[in-house]
């Protein structure tokens, strides 16, 4: 029997904190993401089901926190649900059996890597990486947007808690973008 | 330019991948029309100066194919539409 | 040197003194100076050499428009030509070297050019070099480019950063003098988000050079007052040094911040410059004017200036250019120089006034009606020749000439979208037109609007209106003069060269040539004697140009019209555009599961797309590429390979309608493919051409997943939401990328079985889990999937793990197999088995190609309708001579092919008349012991067996060739099935 070890998105065994001034950078490597799709002419059914699962379901461009799910949206009828890696390593198939046949899932844990950003103020730092207008946003936004030519999700946790959701083969050349970006503004 | 996506609100052109005229969405059926038809479906187009619908894919956003319609003189851009209902209110189906 | 002409006041910190380079020889200046304003404090007005004739030149204005005084700043890789000096920051270290001289700027050799400028009119190189054609590379263009041209660039890597943003408001203000100061007050104090831009360090505008009164105060002193109350505002971005260079569509504007320009070097980690992207809700175009020149002979000379800039420079920095003074205006602004300088103690020897009956200045001597005919001096102005209304000419010492032909507003970022400017005789200028861009309004100087009372007013109603405010400041006390001008573009005397643009050495005789032949339209004429182009885009030449070629036509000014204005407003460094996109950080890398494990073992990358993918990984004692890659490729058919696949898109398509969706966008069926199974599918574009293949399988009733080629991942997912929203919306069909979730391994060879049987946890027997099985199987217990697939022809399976785990399966792999002696294949082994089986990739799937010319052309489906189905029918699609896919092979072993050649019959000349098609890959194939190629040959399939020819001119190849089919290794198959 294997006893496969993982890596995580930076290629290394443990999840990466890198800061630089006031800004915090965290690798999470402990949250599990499967994406949510209604079935076709199936939203109601759904919506009733996630209520009953407490798969929060928000709307447009928005996050919504819970326990054990979070989600946020990401296209029409579609969204990225959030869990404790720890707990719902087998996300998609708890949601499935939670949503039954009235969405479509699909794990989506190992295609992201996700770093959170901590600085009094983030501003400064992703009006270098992005066009969100991130002071004018509420917390709770949830966008996708471009990073030095990478499409990421952005999620506004506050004006000084963010997270980022990136593609993992180019976890590297982000976290790069990010610290090259912060010692550019502190 | 910016691009008034009926769900998203503003978003900037540069998120967009644009493919054309919104004509494309008029298919023929591959079981019944002939080659004639599917080639003025994929190359005669009208080439407006002026008012024009054309197909914009938010490609670094929420993946909604748009309709917009713009003028392509003064790039004003007058109607946002998700091409889905466009699509279906033109009868399109499975 | 002492800063010998270095008067009272100003705005300069004169507790400091900045130590400074110019040509070598050290100068003293303070903070606050310009390169320009330090130099002229220092007595230096001799600053650069013209660019056509080598006259020499000094400053004429004080600003951004400057044509003259421009310099190479900095040395090694930093050295930066074509800056202004008028502009540049004074810092303490700044090195600065005079341009487009030789050997010194006092002498330069190049000099003679003046004396033969009869040859050098407008028009003068098109009409000279074109002929003979051959001279035009070895003769002329050498010549010229060592005779013309302005600064020389660095040989060095620029070794700053240099950064982008993007900034959001509800106003951008765009220029910080009394009106865009005036209209940041109102909008900041209402509440608004409001960026407030200006190209000078200083904010103030015309304020700081100007001694007008504001309210009880100093003008200079109420800008300060009024940028300290706008940076206590949180919703207030003031920006210096940052010049707004283009207005885009849609309340998009790019701007320019010179974040350390000023500073000898950035400090460690932070970038030269930002160029910013500003979304504004609304915008306020608030630039303010620019003084032009009046033209007459010899009329640049260093010591001739705008009249507004020796003003400037005697107020805000406290510099007077020379001891005797002279003004020559068309207008009442030029007075102010007159008086300005009068009371700092300059001597005031005249005013030239064209007009009659202007305002008379005590205690100065006016000559009215009366014209500047002539200079003289050597490399600086030392008399002025004046010609008054009795027709005398008197000859008058002086060594600086103000002159004022009156005041142009900046309509440039106005007209960035083609709004034409209209006249306004008022002030003998043009001002912002119809139709610019929306969103944006005027103000101030820039709209006309020429006192500082109109500015203040303007400003801060343009600013209520844009926002739609309901209340408005009061406005403080300021001056409201008339405009009084009386235009004159140049002074109609004698044959000498009168200069219109002083950066490109257009004289009106050049203009007047231009109209002889014709090249009347102001686009022609600028095109023809290059008036207006280079650095300064001819901010004080052009509408002097127009007004004279409306005289010389008998056209008014208006219907002769201005040149268009496009961005940028002044030159932007090519640094800034590019940003962090230089050299390794041009693209962003994706790294595969394996990259880890590659690096270690030294393997060699490839860039596909953004990936780094294995090209092949040499082992000890391998010298030369093909080594390693034979060495490869026979281990995998000998024993096992194992192969990262990850970059293969995948896509998770879900949904009752899923495989119907599938047969829409695929040529061949996939609804009728069993669960657990996968098949090879063939996609097209709808023109009928083949887009796209890859394998796809059927994981659950309603679920399949599809891969596609690395390099079409992107798009075929952008096609499949077309199909999917546009094309049949009604369809229950859901689609996720996870190209990045699985790390995924082929694992190929007569051992492929035996190894894997030692990694997953099912029975993975030829019955269990036949050709073409695909599932859900696990790894140690770990969720993966296993697909029975081949790209080499081997027995070959792909396996799939979570991402995350895709380093550790790897080295599972190759421990627990280590006595199948596996190895890890690249990219280059992959070609070549997949080449000596025939499959088709990049150079065959080259956006060409229909599927009968691969010889797929049964998997176009008639029964269903598919994307391309109907148009792959077309005529020119199915010729049967068409290009049809083709295995080739040297008759001789020896032989060498190359992809790209071509084919030809024997004996056929090399023409294009007789090409018979094109190899589209090549390989050596260590198993057939030679070269061997895929290409597409017209009516290949006919030709199997045939003799021919593969000729490369480039390469100097010409091989002899056998035809054979595609399938050069196990044609049987019999291996994948094994």
């Amino acid at each position: 029997m294997a006893n496969l070890q993982p890596l995580t998105a930076l290629g290394r065994r443990e999840a990466t904190t890198v800061t630089h001034g006031p800004l915090t950078v965290s690798e999470r490597t402990d949250v599990a993401l499967a994406s949510v799709a209604a079935r076709k002419g199936r939203m109601a059914a759904l919506t009733k089901a996630a209520q009953k699962a407490g798969v929060p379901l928000p709307d447009p461009a928005t996050h919504q926190s819970g326990a054990p799910y979070s989600a946020f949206w990401t296209a029409p009828e579609m969204w990225f649900v959030e869990a404790p890696f720890a707990t719902h390593e087998l996300i998609a198939d708890l949601l499935k059996s939670a949503l039954g046949d009235a969405a479509s899932i699909t794990e989506q844990t190992d295609a992201w890597v996700a770093f959170d950003l901590a600085a009094p103020d983030l501003a400064p730092l992703l009006e270098r990486l992005c066009n969100v207008d991130y002071p004018a946003r509420p917390t709770g936004h949830a966008t996708r947007t471009m990073m030095e030519h990478l499409g990421v999700y952005l999620i506004k946790h506050g004006p000084d808690t963010a997270r980022i959701y990136g593609p993992r083969s180019s976890a590297e050349s982000l976290l790069h973008a990010i610290e090259t970006a912060a010692h550019s503004v502190w | 330019m910016i691009i008034h996506h009926p769900i998203l609100g503003p978003r900037d052109a540069q998120e967009f991948v644009y493919l054309g005229d919104a004509s494309l969405i008029d298919r023929p059926d591959g079981m019944t029309a002939g080659v004639e038809v599917f080639h003025d479906y994929l190359y005669n187009r009208t080439n407006p100066a002026g008012e024009h619908q054309e197909l914009w894919y938010h490609e670094q956003g929420d993946r909604s194919w748009l309709v917009v319609t713009r003028n392509t003189v003064t790039h004003e851009i007058t109607k946002v539409e998700l091409a889905r209902d466009v699509a279906r209110s033109r009868g399109r189906t499975k | 040197m002492t800063q010998s002409h270095r008067i009272d006041g100003g705005q300069i910190d004169r507790t400091k003194t900045l130590r400074f380079t110019f040509d070598g020889l050290p100068y003293l200046g303070h903070p606050g100076d310009t390169l320009a304003s330090a130099l002229l404090a220092n007595g230096v007005r001799l600053m650069g050499r013209s660019f056509k004739y080598h006259r020499p030149r000094g400053p004429i204005s004080a600003g951004s428009e400057e044509p003259n005084a421009i310099v190479e700043l900095r040395s090694g890789g930093r050295q930066e030509p074509n800056t202004r000096a008028t502009v540049a920051e004074l810092y303490d270290g700044l090195t600065a070297n005079s341009q487009n001289r030789w050997p010194s700027l006092r002498f330069d050799a190049m000099g003679i050019n003046d004396k033969l400028s009869t040859f050098f009119a407008a028009g003068f190189y098109y009409k000279t070099f074109m002929w003979p054609k051959s001279f035009w590379e070895k003769l002329y263009e050498p010549i010229i480019r060592r005779a013309a041209g302005l600064g020389s660039v660095t040989r060095e890597e620029d070794p700053d950063e240099y950064d982008k943003g993007f900034l959001h408001c509800d106003l951008l203000i765009i220029g910080a003098g009394p009106t865009g100061l005036m209209a940041a007050l109102t909008a900041g104090r209402a509440g608004k988000r409001v960026i407030l831009a200006d190209e000078d360090f200083r904010m103030g505008g015309r304020l700081n050079a100007e001694t007008f009164t504001i309210g009880n105060d100093q003008g200079a002193n109420w800008a300060a007052a009024s940028v300290a109350e706008l940076s206590s505002m949180p919703n207030v971005r003031l920006m210096t040094r940052t010049t707004v260079v283009g207005a885009f569509d849609h309340g998009i504007y790019s701007a320019v911040e010179r974040v350390s320009d000023h500073l000898p070097a950035p400090a460690a980690g932070k970038p030269r410059q930002v160029l910013w992207r500003i979304y504004a809700g609304r915008a306020i175009l608030a630039g303010g004017a620019t003084e032009r020149p009046i033209a007459f002979e010899n009329n640049d000379r260093p010591g001739i200036m705008m009249a507004g800039a020796l003003r400037a420079y005697a107020n805000r920095w406290g510099v007077k250019v020379g001891e005797r003074v002279a003004v020559f205006t068309n207008n009442d602004d030029g007075l102010r120089t007159a008086k300005d300088l009068q009371s700092k103690g300059v001597d005031v020897v005249a005013v030239i006034d064209s007009r009659e009956g202007g305002e008379l200045l005590p205690g100065i001597r006016h000559l009215q009606g009366a014209e500047v005919i002539d200079s003289s001096g050597k490399l600086g102005l030392s008399s002025i020749t004046v010609r008054q209304t009795n027709g005398r000419s008197e000859t008058i010492s002086v060594n600086v000439l103000g002159v004022s032909g009156g005041w142009n507003p900046n309509v440039n970022i106005h007209s960035h979208h083609r709004s034409r400017p209209v006249y306004d005789p008022n002030i003998a200028a043009f001002v912002p037109g119809k139709d610019g861009p929306p969103g944006l309004l005027v103000a101030g100087s820039a709209a006309g609007q020429m006192s500082t009372h109109a500015a203040l007013r303007t400003g801060r109603d343009v600013a209520i209106a844009a926002l739609e405010l309901n209340s408005a400041p009061d406005l403080p006390q300021a001056e409201d003069a008339p405009i009084r001008i009386s235009p004159l573009w140049y002074v109609h005397h004698g044959k000498g060269r009168a200069w219109v643009d002083q950066q490109n050495d257009v004289t009106v005789k050049d203009v007047k040539l231009a109209k002889q032949e014709n090249f009347t339209s102001v686009e022609h004429m600028k095109r023809y004697t290059t008036l207006g182009m280079a650095t300064d885009q001819g901010k004080t030449s052009n509408v002097i140009g127009l007004a004279i070629m409306a005289e010389l036509t008998g056209r008014s000014i208006p219907e002769t019209g201005t040149t268009i204005y496009r961005p940028p407003y002044t030159p932007v460094a090519m640094g800034a555009l590019a940003g962090r996109s230089r050299g390794r950080e041009f693209k962003p890398f994706r790294l595969t599961p394996s990259h880890h494990w590659a690096k270690e073992q030294g393997a060699i990358f490839v860039e596909v797309g953004n990936w780094l993918r294995t090209q092949w990984v040499p082992k000890a004692g391998e010298t030369e590429w093909r080594q390693s890659v034979d060495r490869e490729v026979l281990a995998t058919r000998k024993s096992v390979g194992i192969c990262d696949v990850t970059t293969l898109g995948k896509i998770d398509i879900q949904g009752t309608d899923a495989g119907a969706f599938l047969d829409k966008v695929y040529a061949n069926t996939f609804s009728t493919l069993a669960v657990g199974k996968c098949r090879y599918g063939l996609m097209l574009r709808e023109d009928g051409i083949v887009f796209d293949d890859g394998t796809t399988a059927r994981m659950g009733e309603n679920e399949y997943v599809m891969t596609t080629t690395t390099a079409n991942a992107v798009i075929v997912f952008r096609h499949l939401e077309f199909c999917r929203q546009c094309l049949w919306p009604e369809m229950d069909v859901q689609l996720i990328s996870t190209t990045e979730a699985w790390a995924q391994f082929s694992v190929a060879g007569p051992n492929a079985r035996n190894l894997l049987r030692k990694i997953v946890d099912q029975d993975i027997s030829d019955a269990a889990f036949p050709y073409m099985g695909a599932g859900n199987i696990t790894v140690g217990g770990l969720r993966a999937r296993l697909f029975r697939i081949s790209f080499s022809g081997e027995l070959a399976y792909e396996i799939a793990v979570p991402t995350r785990y895709g380093d550790a399966l790897l080295r599972e792999m190759l421990a627990k197999g280590a006595e199948f002696d596996p190895i890890l294949y690249g990219t280059e082994a992959l070609g070549v088995m997949r080449i000596e089986k025939g499959h088709v990739a990049g150079g065959e799937l080259n956006g060409q190609s229909p599927a009968l010319n691969m010889g797929l052309g049964k998997m176009v489906s008639k029964k269903k309708d598919s994307i391309g189905m109907v148009l792959s029918q077309r005529e020119g699609l199915t010729i049967e001579a068409g290009y049809r896919l083709v295995g080739v092979k040297p008759v001789d072993p020896k032989g060498k092919l190359t992809a790209g050649s071509h084919f030809l019959e024997k004996g056929a000349a090399p023409v294009a008349a007789n090409d018979g098609g094109w190899l589209t890959s090549k390989v050596y194939s260590p198993h057939l012991g030679c070269d061997i190629a895929l290409g597409y040959l017209k009516g290949g399939d006919r030709k199997i067996g045939q003799k021919m020819r593969i000729v490369n001119l480039l390469a100097g190849l010409d091989t002899e060739v056998e035809i054979i089919s595609p399938h050069m290794f196990d044609p049987e198959g019999e291996r994948l099935r094994g």
